[in-house]
């Protein structure tokens, strides 16, 4: 069970939170413009990594707030969280 | 009868006799005793019948690992408890035990012919045999593998026991009190660290605890001695928490780990009352120190399986801690210097007993101790077969070749009582490998052990692979030092004496003259699976151990192989000729020791098991006879039955008196979130996919929410109290789904919208009237509020007051007939729904539940999001392409409404059916065909809602089909059990086509 630093709250357990799959997937600005497979690629591709992965977040049963999780789906790893809206800690990649 | 306790023990309490029922006998023990040592002591060995031969088994170990003594626990249908092992479970007055697996008894066991039958049930018998014909498997083969299969038997009553939980955070958790784990929580409590120490024995001191070799010294003391004094000092700290009876389930990532603490499973009957029976531990440690000791193994030869055959350390234990001994005779059968130590105290009490050591020769302290003492060894020996029925009563031994895979000379033939094995010692790395650990394999004395740690733990002492007292105390002073960066000098000069293991042989299967074939080389000894299995599952194709292990079922019973993974191992290894270390373990899960469900669940069961959200008004529903729906965690009523009433009846008055005259329901549990801010108009016409910029204030409006894939995800209705201020409803069910949706958006995609979300479900109550006479209830609760179409049409919202409370009206509809829903703040919800109640008497206001609102907008061809909908629904599929803004450039879900698959003519979609019999039913989910005669039958959808309708007098419902848009008119059929029933596709609609009645 992770121990998750809620940037807003600090450390809580993982069952205060609700996972959002991969992070920094910008939604199309202009979706009509977009072809069936640009579109797609929005909609259903994702990395879906062993190893470093950066992630959404969301402290459902406590400030509501979503956030951003750099985590190494191989042992699990957080290590490092940032506000929505921050850029990505660049040394992990 | 027979007296097995030979000395007294401080362990044991003479002074305190305790009388148990053992298979229906009654017999004596003492405080301090185990089920098992208690057993021993009257001469008790058998204690059951394996799971497939029933083969007489005895007791084989004194701990976790024990995988015969195993026995059901009282006979009360509430309280009685399976699979307990004899040698955990403390003694106590009145204890009532019984063996499993046998009928009619222990002694006498029908099943034993299988015994006589096992050259015909081999591993994969069931596999292999329950095959064919196939008509035997609903009415032969599953009954006769239901009634053998099994251990004990279940409670069939609910356990009345009381099972607690607890939350705690600790600086370090050192699991184990042996004397690793002493030494470790001793140095950390020390430095200032907030320390948890647990074990799961009764007392701490691990195996040391009743050492008493006089070659085995710390600072000149027994080594027992020297511990006890280190326990006394451990005591006194006041930053260590020392939890006895207390063992580690599981460890999941992050350091959090589970244990279940005993707290009354050692009390008689009486004291047990009312007290909490187990507690669950959650615990987060910032270290983790493991110090969970090794099991000794077995070795595995021709019939190694009968009662009193034990673990020799096993015998040390019942001997020195007990004072019990296992027989009279006994022979120790070893490949390493462990099983000195049992001769070495069995001699000093004057046990007979001699020893087969599989090693050509040995020459630490330990043997020359033994030598010495005149004790006989057979040096380059193994034992090739055993006798005795019930119990073991003589054995034959055969020198081993050079090379050790034959046996040469003559049998030798000995006579014993007991016989103790041990094949060495296998490090406990459950704990490490649990929390994501990887192994490393030593060759030396084959054994895992902890290699790469993946969180912040350590493995100290025999679990550790660390065997010798010297070797151990060293290491993990060093060790703890390191781990948790402290200086601690108290076992500096510690002067440590004992024996030096130099020699070292292991054979994980024993040769025989006999062939393979004809001998029982039992691996798993609660499973009954052999050597010979293992290597019929490696001749048959098995490669993976993981397969091999389900295959035979070798460590899958409740001791999960606990004796038996290592030796599987090593025989696939030897058979397939590779490395042992190359070819991996089974995956070691939790928990370590099987956990009732009682202590898992703790204190949620009966009305806590689940939050129950009840609306304001739920005390009149109950007091009005409603039957109660479960919709997520809300009740809702379902429909209010009248005397001699079948829910049909009540359903059909229901819906008939709402719209004859007046009904009432409540709505409370629909979803609220309130929206301000002053982009709130742009963030609706962002979220749903009809425009909401125009909405005028005071005006209500349903909305559409889609999935970004394009698929309806939730609807409803949604008002503007001002410019800035909206208030939105949702389905009951989707309403925190939706608030995270949008909460999703927002703070994501659209940070720059200045919009704040609120939900107010539990904040206000709703009352909704419907009917052609809502309009006269309103008037009578509102006098001052004008009702008329012009200043309160519908779809839209005012505010008045009931007797000096604020409420908000809206004149919205979800059954097609004239509608009010009432808004109250949630505390006079009670006090709304009972004036609406009084005012609508004389209108027959009749109070409706799901239900009936079901029904009701059935008949108009209203969706419900979730029944009608599955997630694959697109609002076109539901015929509601007027819902969806042409003219708006984006809205969640918009681009996905035309992709090639979401514009496909022939997805499924909603449409009306009649049944051509009006009186017939459809059932909901029923598939639907046009032609049942080719096969495969071609499926083109289900019913989704279906009722018999009493306002049109005949049954409709509502259907998804294939390209069902174009089909109004034709002929479907629904094929049910018994008989096929024909339907027509019509309109959604089924009532008021013009909407008349919302302005009746």
């Amino acid at each position: 069970m992770f121990l998750i630093n809620c940037p807003f709250c600090g450390e809580r357990d993982q069952s205060e939170f609700s996972s959002g799959g991969e992070a920094h997937i910008v939604r199309p600005k202009q979706p009509t413009e977009l072809s069936d497979d640009e579109w797609a690629e929005y909609l259903f591709m994702r990395k879906n990594i062993k190893g470093i992965q950066f992630e959404r977040w969301n402290h459902v049963h406590g400030c509501r707030k979503w956030f951003n999780v750099v985590r190494d789906t191989s042992n699990d790893k957080i290590l490092s969280v940032y506000k929505m809206g921050e850029k990505p800690p660049v040394n992990y990649k | 009868m027979p007296n097995y306790r030979i000395h007294k023990t401080e362990y044991i309490d003479e002074t305190k006799r305790v009388s148990f029922k053992y298979d229906g006998k009654t017999y004596f023990g003492y405080e301090g005793d185990t089920l098992a040592s208690a057993l021993l002591a009257n001469g008790i060995h058998l204690v059951g019948r394996s799971f497939k031969y029933h083969r007489p088994r005895g007791i084989v170990s004194c701990g976790a690992e024990e995988p015969n003594a195993i026995c059901q626990i009282g006979s009360k249908k509430d309280l009685t408890e399976p699979n307990v092992r004899a040698t955990e479970l403390e003694l106590y007055e009145g204890l009532e035990a019984s063996s499993q697996n046998c009928w009619p008894n222990v002694k006498f066991d029908i099943g034993g012919i299988n015994n006589f039958i096992s050259p015909l049930i081999p591993a994969g018998f069931y596999y292999k045999t329950f095959m064919w014909p196939k008509s035997f498997w609903k009415k032969v083969y599953e009954p006769l593998i239901r009634l053998s299969a099994g251990l004990g038997k279940s409670p069939t009553e609910p356990d009345p026991d009381i099972y607690d939980h607890k939350h705690v955070h600790y600086d370090v958790l050192v699991i184990g009190g042996g004397v690793s784990g002493i030494i470790a929580a001793k140095m950390a409590a020390k430095n200032n660290l907030k320390t948890l120490l647990v074990d799961d024995k009764k007392i701490l001191g691990g195996s040391t605890i009743y050492q008493n070799n006089e070659f085995i010294k710390i600072d000149n003391k027994l080594s027992s001695e020297w511990l006890k004094n280190e326990i006394q000092e451990i005591q006194k700290l006041s930053n260590l928490t020392i939890k006895t009876r207390t063992s580690i389930a599981a460890y999941h990532g992050y350091n959090f780990l589970l244990a279940k603490e005993n707290l009354t499973d050692h009390l008689p009957e009486e004291k047990k009352q009312n007290k909490i029976r187990q507690r669950l531990w959650k615990i987060r440690a910032k270290k983790v120190v493991i110090a969970t000791g090794s099991i000794e193994r077995p070795l595995v030869f021709n019939n190694n399986d009968r009662p009193g055959i034990l673990l020799s350390n096993s015998i040390n234990k019942y001997l020195d801690y007990y004072g019990v001994t296992c027989g009279e005779n006994i022979i120790l059968f070893t490949n390493n210097d462990s099983a000195y130590e049992t001769s070495i105290s069995l001699h000093k009490k004057g046990i007979k007993n001699l020893i087969v050591d599989l090693r050509k020769s040995a020459s630490s302290e330990l043997i020359k101790q033994a030598e010495s003492l005149g004790i006989k060894i057979y040096f380059n020996h193994v034992v090739t077969n055993t006798f005795g029925y019930r119990k073991i009563n003589s054995l034959e031994i055969m020198k081993l070749s050079e090379d050790g895979n034959t046996t040469v000379g003559d049998k030798i033939k000995l006579s014993c009582d007991c016989l103790g094995m041990s094949g060495g010692w296998t490090p406990m790395v459950h704990m490490h490998t649990q929390s994501g650990g990887k192994l490393d394999f030593r060759d030396d004395d084959q054994v895992f052990l902890p290699k790469e740690n993946s969180e912040d733990q350590i493995s100290i002492g025999s679990c550790n692979g660390d065997f010798d007292l010297e070797n151990i105390i060293d290491k993990t002073v060093n060790k703890i030092n390191k781990f948790l960066d402290i200086d601690n000098q108290d076992y500096q000069d510690t002067n440590i004496i004992c024996s030096k293991e130099n020699d070292k042989r292991n054979i994980w299967l024993l040769p025989n003259k006999i062939p393979l074939g004809k001998t029982k080389c039992f691996i798993d000894f609660q499973n009954d699976s052999t050597a010979k299995d293992i290597k019929l599952a490696l001749k048959e194709g098995f490669r993976s151990i993981e397969h091999v292990k389900r295959y035979t079922t070798t460590g899958m019973a409740t001791d999960q192989g606990k004796l038996s993974n290592m030796h599987a191992l090593g025989i696939i290894a030897d058979t397939a000729g590779v490395k042992m270390g190359t070819l991996g373990t089974t995956t070691f899960r939790p928990p370590f020791t099987p956990l009732t469900f009682g202590t898992l669940v703790g204190r949620n069961v009966g009305k806590f098991f689940e939050v129950v959200r009840k609306t304001s008004m739920h005390e009149w529903h109950v007091e009005n006879n409603a039957e109660f729906e479960n919709v997520g965690q809300w009740k809702r009523p379902w429909y209010y039955a009248k005397k001699g009433e079948s829910m049909h009846d009540a359903v059909q008055r229901e819906s008939k008196a709402a719209r004859d005259s007046a009904g009432i329901l409540d709505a409370s549990t629909l979803g609220k979130i309130d929206i301000q801010g002053t982009d709130a108009s742009e963030f609706l016409n962002r979220v749903y996919t009809n425009a909401w910029s125009k909405l005028a204030i005071g005006k209500c409006r349903y909305g559409l929410m889609l999935n970004e894939d394009g698929m309806v995800y939730d609807d409803g209705v949604t008002t503007r109290i001002s410019e800035n201020h909206y208030l939105m409803t949702t389905t009951t069910g989707g309403a925190a789904n939706v608030l995270s949706k949008l909460e999703d958006y927002l703070q994501t995609e659209w940070p720059e919208l200045d919009v704040y979300l609120t939900s107010v479900t539990d904040h206000y109550s709703t009352a909704s009237i419907c009917g052609p006479n809502s309009k006269k209830i309103l008037n009578k609760l509102f006098p001052n509020l004008d009702l008329s179409d012009e200043n309160f049409p519908h779809m839209s919202f005012k505010e008045d007051k009931l007797e000096n409370i604020n409420c908000r009206i809206m004149r919205i509809s979800f059954t097609g007939e004239l509608s009010y829903e009432i808004n109250i703040e949630s505390k006079y919800g009670h006090s709304l729904w009972k004036m609406c109640i009084e005012a609508g008497k004389e209108f027959n206001l009749t109070p409706y539940g799901t239900e009936t609102m079901h029904l009701l907008r059935a008949e108009k061809g209203f969706i419900i999001v979730g029944q009608d909908t599955d997630g694959t629904m697109t609002p076109s599929d539901l015929q509601m392409d007027w819902i969806v803004s042409k003219k708006k450039y984006d809205f969640i879900g918009k681009r996905s409404l035309y992709r090639s698959d979401t514009i496909r003519e022939d997805r499924k979609q909603l449409v009306g059916l009649l049944t051509d019999d009006p009186k017939e039913i459809l059932e909901e989910g029923a598939q639907i065909v046009s032609d049942v005669k080719s096969k495969p039958i071609d499926m083109l959808g289900h019913v989704t809602s279906s009722y018999f309708s009493p306002n049109l007098n005949k049954s409709i419902a509502l259907a998804v089909v294939r390209s069902g848009k174009t089909m109004k008119g034709q002929k479907l059929i629904i094929p049910m059990e018994n008989k096929n029933i024909n339907v027509t596709v019509s309109d959604t609609i089924f009532l008021d086509k013009e909407n008349k009645r919302l302005n009746a």
